[in-house]
């Protein structure tokens, strides 16, 4: 089968700063792949690209059949099929937890209201939150608006998930919660991008981790590879880190 | 000579001018200003300038100039012996749409550009990101400064007697030539104004109040 995602040569400036310099890799169907990085690497960057929220200079970059370098892309239709998780969660505070998930059913696919909040109910049991649908995402911890924010994503049945550093607002108790999530979705064949500081995470759960150094693909290979690394950077940037 | 029912009657009708004219100014700027707060973070340049433009000359032209401009002006093109409200109110919902828009904007734009993010990212459209997720925040933040700037309306219509409009301040005015007692007058019409400004801001308090719930 071919690839979820794939991205060739995709280049990216801000200004005079080349962020990504000639980016390829490719996901496959199920496969969990972790994007590691120092800062400024251009990960996160990477993964914006993938959904469209920034746009590529040249290059091209394919995900679910869509071309999503081609400036005629419907991001709709992309985002019907990418999820994607925050750092910052960007909930809706004015909604509740079932609000925030219904939401998208409701608007993009037209669902009914009582549809929807089945729906939303399990999802929400999928995360273990099923107790809070009924609270603001204030009255959640940092790990519950998290996983809350998974859930919302989940609702829309995409066909690959995004993660953009979603464990590095939380304090270690909590990101143990959101990993939990994480994993039980790897294991369900989601397929999933996660840019991650978490090493043992990306070691465990991850089929290829990709490691980004000064806009490029420095290193790839399966999560043993962080046991053994190959060249002097990523030695550097995993002694630095751990 | 001093101050009897018939004088105060004549003021307390001035008063109800004065609430019928910031409700014109009021509603009329709500609507157009609405429009242009939404054209002020268009996505196109041309739009976004095209409002800006409007809302620049606007708040750049004193309002008793605007409200001259219309009363004279709305005759030069052959609208002339329009009553007085006409022109008044013309001015005013100019003079308020502008002020309005501006206050709405930024109350848009204080609402986290990641919260367009995120609803962009759910496949949502821009009318419904608006309406289902930035609206609902910015109306929050938005209630006690348009509230503010109503009391500022109301105060502002007193300008109106410029153009030979009987409102609060004008039948103070009249009043007050035909008593000669400008204090006990004037009093009397700041009474007026109070009475009419304070439920606004009292208003503006409880709404604040009663919008935070479930969310700080």
């Amino acid at each position: 089968m071919s690839a979820v995602v794939s991205l060739s040569n995709v280049h990216k400036s801000f200004g005079a700063v080349q962020v990504l310099r000639g980016v390829s890799f490719e996901v496959g169907p199920g496969e969990v792949v972790a994007v590691i990085g120092a800062s400024g690497s251009g990960k996160s960057t990477a993964l914006r690209c993938i959904n469209a929220l920034e746009t590529v200079d040249s290059g091209e970059i394919t995900v679910c059949g869509h071309k999503v370098h081609d400036p005629a892309l419907d991001r709709r239709a992309l985002r019907r099929d990418v999820g994607i998780v925050f750092q910052s969660y960007n909930l809706f505070p004015h909604l509740t937890v079932a609000q925030n998930i219904m939401l998208a059913p409701t608007c993009v696919k037209d669902m009914g209201k009582a549809e929807a909040r089945k729906l939303a109910e399990s999802v929400l049991a999928r995360v273990g939150l099923s107790e809070k649908a009924d609270n603001y995402p204030e009255q959640l911890s940092g790990g519950q608006q998290q996983r809350v924010a998974i859930a919302r994503s989940l609702a829309m049945q995409p066909k690959l998930m995004l993660f953009d550093e979603v464990t590095s607002a939380l304090d270690p108790q909590l990101t143990g919660e959101v990993l939990r999530v994480m994993e039980d979705l790897a294991r369900g064949g989601m397929s999933m991008i996660l840019v991650t500081h978490e090493m043992a995470f990306a070691r465990k759960v991850a089929s290829k981790v990709i490691f980004m150094h000064q806009g490029k693909v420095w290193e790839t290979g399966p999560g043993a590879m962080l046991d053994d690394p190959q060249t002097q950077e990523l030695r550097e940037f995993l002694h630095n880190g751990l | 000579m001093s101050l009897t029912p018939v004088h105060l009657q004549f003021i307390a009708i001035g008063g109800l001018w004065t609430i019928g004219l910031s409700a014109i100014a009021f509603i009329g700027g709500s609507i157009i200003g609405f429009a242009l707060a939404l054209a002020r973070i268009s996505p196109s340049p041309l739009v976004r300038r095209l409002a800006a433009g409007y809302i620049q000359i606007v708040q750049g032209t004193p309002l008793l100039v605007t409200l001259f401009l219309f009363y004279f002006g709305l005759a030069v093109i052959g609208l002339d012996r329009l009553p007085a409200i006409v022109a008044a109110g013309f001015g005013l919902v100019v003079y308020s749409s502008a002020f309005l828009a501006e206050i709405w904007r930024g109350c848009l734009e204080s609402v986290p550009k990641t919260q367009w993010e995120a609803a962009e990212c759910l496949a949502l459209t821009r009318w419904q990101r608006m309406t289902r997720v930035i609206l609902p925040q910015a109306m929050r933040i938005a209630t006690a400064p348009t509230v503010g700037f109503l009391v500022q309306i109301v105060k502002n219509t007193s300008l109106a007697s410029v153009v030979g409009f009987v409102e609060l301040a004008q039948a103070g005015k009249l009043v007050n030539n035909t008593i000669f007692e400008p204090f006990t007058v004037f009093i009397v019409v700041a009474a007026f104004y109070f009475v009419i400004c304070y439920p606004l801001s009292a208003w503006s308090r409880s709404l604040e109040r009663k919008l935070n719930v479930g969310r700080r």
